[in-house]
This record gives C-alpha cells, structure tokens and sequence, in this order.
C-alpha cells in the first residue's frame, strides 16, 4: 500500500494544473441553467478545449481519438479538474461517457469513423433512450417497438428520462425488435439521429423545476437497420457493456464535487449535533475516494473486488445524507434556490437513490451476485 | 499510488489468519485473555510488529485478523509499547476502568506529565463481576500508584492516533467477520419454505453489511499508509478520524444486524454474535469513540483543528 502517486503522475498533474489554470482564466460565465442552447454551447465549447489540448476521451484507446490515460491519470484528471472548478461533463456526458465508449466495443468501423472524432470533439451530442414509462427498475421489460421493413425499422412508443433530449443530434436507444422472445432476448441497441421525422422531444420538469431529461415520443420513425450496435436482439448484453460504465467509475467527479461542497457547508456557522454530522459526510466522502483509489488498484492487478458495486450505492446514500443535512443547516435561509448551490443540492440528491439503478435494485444485485445470496422467487412472466 | 495489498501484504494476512485459526477458535475466545495466550502473541510477533520492521500498513492488516477472530486483550496497546510485554494503557482521569489487569505484564499510565510503567499488581482496583464483554475482564480502580517514567520517543498524540488506527482496523475485521456469519446464516436457515436470504428484507440488510464494510477497510487501509507517510503528507488526523469513525460504526451496526438477521439465535449466548457486537462497544470506547472523531472531523474541515 502506498498513497503517493508516481513521478510520471505527478507530472501529469503539474502539466494538466497548468492547463486548468490557463483555460479557466477566460472562460465565459455559465449561462443559467433554462438556456440550453446556451448550455450546449458552453459545454461543448469546453469540450473542444479539451480536445485541442489533449485531454478529451482521456479513458478512450489512442487509436479512436483518445489519450488511452491510465485508471490512475483519470483519477488525477476528475481531482484537478475538480480542484479547480472547471466545467463538469455537461451535455457531453452520454457521448463521451456511455455512448462512445459502447461504439468502441461494440460498434461498426463505420459507425465508429461516423460518431467518435465528433463526440470527443464536442461536435456531435448524444441523449440516452432506454427507460420507458413501464420500464424503469425493470429495463429489460421495455416495449417500444421496432418493426423491420426492409433494411429500416419503424419504430413506435415513449420515452422517458432522455438525458440531454432537448439538445442533442443523436440518442442511443434500446428497442424491442423481437416481442415473442423473453424480455431480455428481444432487445436492440440502436443509433437514433434525433432529427428523423416522427421523433417529438418534450422537457421533463423534475422537483428541481427544470433538469437535463426529456420524454422523448416516437411515431413511425424510420431507421436505417445500419444504425444497430450489436446483433438484432442482442441488445441487452450490448447495454450492460454501456451501463457498465455507469455503476462503475462515472461517480468520481460527483465525489470530488462533494468532498468541495463539504468545505463550503464548513463556512455556514452551525450547531454543534449538525457539525458532527458534517464530520460524518467528510468521512465517507473521504473513504468512498480512498475506495475509488483502491478500486483503481486493483484494475492496475487485473483483478475486482467488490469496490466497484458498492460505491453507487454508497456514494449515493452518501450524498443524499448531505443533501438533507445541507438543508438542515441553512435553516430559513434554505427556502430559497436562486444560487445557492447548497438548497438545490438537496433536490438534486433525491434523485441519486433512484438513478442509474435505485438503491434497493443495487443491494439485490450485492446480495445475489456478490454475497451469493439466493434469488427472490421468481416474478410471475 | 497502490490501496490494495501487496503479495507480501497478501502473505501476511494469510498466515496471521492461519495462525488465529489453529490457535485461537472461538471457544478459546470465550475463555478471555490470559497470560498463555499473550505468550503466544508475542512469540507470534504481533506485539513488536513495528520493532520487528513492519510498516504501519501492515500492522493494519495483521490487526485486522485479529478482530476478524476476535481474539480478546489489550492487543493495540501491547503492539504500540512494542517491546513484546503484553500492556493496558490507561488514562489517570475518572473514572478509571483498567482491562484485563490480572492478565497484563505491564500498566502503561498516562498522565498530564507524560507516560509512566506501574507493575500490575500494585494497583488497588475492584473486578467487576460482570464485564459487558465477558472476554475482557473490567477492574475499577479509584487512583494509580506512581510509576516508573517510560519514554518511548514518541508524542502521546502521535501515540494516540496509531492507537486509533490499529483499533479501528481491529473493529473493521469484527464488521467482516460478522457479515461474513450473517449471510452464511441467511443461506441456509430455511423460514416459509426457502432460505431467508432469499427475501428481500434479509438480502438488504446483507448487503448494507458489506457495503459499511468495504467503505471501512478503505479508510482504514489509507490510514495505515498515511501513517507510514506521516512526516512528509499533511492530515493524518483526518484520515485517522474518518477510519476509526467508519470502522467503529461498521463493527456496531453490523453486530446489530447480524443479530437480527440469526433472529431469535442472535439474542443467545451460544451464538458468537454477541461476542463480536460487545467488543465493538468496547472497542468504540478507546482511542477516541465515534461521536468524538466525528466532531474532531468536523473541527478539521471548519479549520479548528
């Protein structure tokens, strides 16, 4: 064991730190948060940036564009990034996060020459289509359908929790192409550009009063059977290939962002009980870093331990303990959002338990695949 | 940049928990800590672990055997005086409650002035018939004998923050080691016709025990290599506070849900989950109690500390 980063990392940190530094110095204001077209332009702007400097798909191979940074530069990357306070992900976040990685397991040479230089570059950005109305917890039972015509498929049916729907060029998108087939065999996972005839995108209001998602309604939408990642009705393996990502590492800036808002909650003056539960929060933020470390440990070894299931549910519960906490602290002063970045942290942070795997969904899957515990009876279908 | 084990880290905890396993089963556990068995920690190294050249990093992993076996004693506070005496360290404030002092080589007395060595047998104290722990007999005493002036070379308070450390590795193996009994439980006791783990509200409980648990063992893992990069990387405090902090309610809410998960078999003195639940309280009370590191971590992020 050892805490100390190597040479080589250190300067990495100390080039990468200088970068920051200059870039941020003219970096317009970020516009508010309703302005998407704003918005799509900030962060795809910084995209950019990073992409003319070298570090833009840093966790993606050398050969699709990316810098093929080790686990351990990542981490250096998302704390100095963070330190500083530069722009998080944003709209890029499907792209470069979910959908670029997926193409580059998964996809086409063709797909792959279309799509990743424009992600990395901040040209193309990308919205995510897999939960429905009827299909949340349990993804697998999704019902929009694909009907195959020739070497198009028409596509029908709603959804919902669209990250970034309102402002992007392309969706990756999970649609039922075999409907007599049992729910997880029946699934494919499909290139959507977003401007096709019969796509109509709505906004969703959350309780923050306005978000990054979108319902997303589908009429006879007509795709080239081109645009499938994957086999016909493999999709199901091809979305753990992209969700794989999401439980694993993509909570390490979210981390390094609440371990700062910690010091910010720090200078509101507070009762005593409240700081010790402060203290608390700073010790499992703390610890989950510690853990995000070890977890990158051990990728370097090549083996896993159960770091990588544990910390979304953790962080997660976490952060939401914060989030409430930051309201108790403000007291009145919490009865408005405008900017203050500490009350919309507890609306936020209602979300983190049921996003990307609710809570109970992650303790089944610690407790069956993990502890070896044995299944539920089985759900009636 | 490395928080998983070593090869060598890797050896080492597999002989110390092959050790433990021969050694010290459960029903030796149950019979206390005596001197036989403080002979035969320290034939195995554990109480000169640092003389012996041992980094801080691996003395959490040894420790961490240790509670995974819940062997019984005042193991930190032998392995921080290091010279392979078997000591309680015991502060002179009210009130005075000193563990395992029939069994102890040594007293290790700490007091405004500094630390002093009192022979064990010159103190005056009453047993308590009782202990909470039944593994580590309690004596009460009303004041300390004068000693002998024992300098070890070392601040108290660096002195402390080890002590914090190893504990909370030591409670970081009781959080493991009950989980570990918890979901064996689960899969095999059988209730409405299946095994309980089975169900949902067993399974969750499960999980949360493994999560407490891997959450600890990374703070407790990055404070025994803190502690080995002390002089050169600022916040050992800090890391030690969120260590012992998590690894002491790791040990205490998993005792208490294993407990519930073993039902009815939890509450009896037959089952070992009682064992590693009481030691966690014990444990809570030395080298700073959950309650008090939280508020240390909180005077430390508010710039107090």
């Amino acid at each position: 064991m050892e805490l100390r980063y190597s040479d080589d990392d250190e300067a990495f940190r100390a080039e990468l730190r200088t970068w920051v530094d200059a870039a941020l110095a003219d970096l317009a204001p970020q516009p508010p948060r309703d302005a998407w077209d704003e918005r799509r332009k900030w962060d795809t702007d910084w995209q950019r940036r990073l992409f003319d400097a070298g570090y833009a798909g840093l966790h993606w191979p050398k050969e699709y564009g990316g810098r093929g940074a080790s686990p351990t530069e990542q981490l250096i990357f998302y704390e100095e990034t963070a330190r500083a306070r530069a722009p998080y992900v944003g709209v890029n976040f499907v792209g470069t996060l979910h959908a670029g990685p997926t193409l580059i397991e998964e996809g086409t040479d063709e797909q792959k020459r279309d799509h990743l230089p424009k992600i990395l570059r901040g040209d193309e950005v990308w919205c995510q289509g897999f939960s429905e109305p009827g299909a949340g917890s349990d993804l697998a039972s999704l019902r929009t359908r694909a009907e195959r015509d020739g070497d198009h498929y028409v596509l029908n049916g709603q959804k919902i929790w669209c990250s970034f729907g309102q402002v992007a060029d392309v969706g990756e998108f999970l649609v039922r192409t075999d409907p007599d087939a049992p729910k997880h065999k029946g699934i494919s996972w499909l290139i959507l550009p977003m401007d096709l005839p019969g796509i109509e995108v709505r906004p969703l209001r959350t309780v923050l009063g306005s978000s990054e998602f979108a319902e997303v309604f589908l009429t006879d939408v007509r795709v080239p059977v081109a645009n499938r990642v994957g086999a016909e009705n493999d999709g199901w393996r091809v979305t753990n290939v992209t969700l794989k990502y999401e439980r694993g590492t993509a909570f390490v800036s979210e981390l390094v962002d609440a371990m700062r808002l910690c010091e910010d909650l720090a200078r509101v003056s507070m009762e005593e009980p409240l700081a010790a539960e402060l203290g608390h929060c700073v010790a499992e933020f703390d610890a989950l870093w510690s853990l995000t470390k070890r977890n990158v440990s051990q990728a370097a070894r090549g083996t896993t331990g159960a770091g990588a299931m544990v910390i979304k549910l953790a962080y997660s519960e976490a952060r939401q303990r914060f989030g409430e906490l930051c309201l108790r602290v403000l007291g009145r002063d919490g009865l408005h959002i405008d900017d203050n970045e500490l009350v919309e942290e507890r609306l936020r942070t209602l979300s983190l338990t049921i996003a990307a795997g609710a809570s109970q969904i992650q303790r089944n899957i610690i407790g069956e695949r993990l502890l070896g515990l044995p299944r539920e009876p089985r759900t009636l279908n | 940049m490395d928080l998983d084990l070593s090869d060598d880290q890797v050896a080492l905890r597999d002989g110390i928990a092959s050790m433990l396993a021969a050694r010290v089963p459960m029903d030796r556990v149950r019979s206390g800590f005596d001197r036989a068995l403080a002979a035969e920690l320290a034939d195995a190294g554990v109480f000169t672990l640092r003389r012996d050249g041992f980094a801080w990093a691996d003395a959490v992993v040894v420790f961490e055997q240790l509670g995974r076996a819940c062997v019984p004693g005042p193991l930190v506070d032998s392995t921080l005086l290091g010279d392979g005496r078997s000591a309680c360290l015991v502060s002179d404030q009210e009130p005075i409650w000193i563990e395992c002092l029939d069994a102890v080589d040594v007293l290790v007395v700490w007091r405004a002035a500094g630390l002093e060595c009192v022979v064990p047998g010159a103190v005056t104290a009453d047993t308590s018939p009782w202990p909470l722990d039944p593994a580590t007999p309690m004596a009460r005493a009303r004041s300390l004998p004068a000693g002998v002036p024992l300098d070890l070379g070392r601040d108290i308070r660096e002195l402390v923050v080890a002590g914090a450390a190893l504990t909370a590795a030591y409670q970081l193996g009781l959080a493991d080691r009950v989980a570990e009994m918890a979901v064996a439980y689960a899969r095999e006791r059988v209730q409405f016709d299946r095994p309980i783990g089975s169900f949902q509200a067993i399974k969750h409980i499960c999980a949360d025990m493994l999560v407490r648990t891997e959450v600890a063992r990374a703070a407790v893992y990055a404070a025994g290599a803190h502690l080995d990069e002390r002089a050169t990387l600022p916040g050992i405090e800090r890391s030690v506070n969120g260590a012992k902090l998590l690894a002491g309610e790791a040990a205490i809410a998993n005792g208490k849900a294993a407990t519930q998960v073993y039902g009815g078999m939890g509450y009896t003195w037959e089952v070992d989950v009682h064992l590693y639940l009481k030691r966690a309280w014990l444990l809570d009370t030395r080298f700073g109690s959950v309650d008090r590191h939280a508020a240390d971590l909180a005077d430390v992020v508010r710039g107090r500390r």
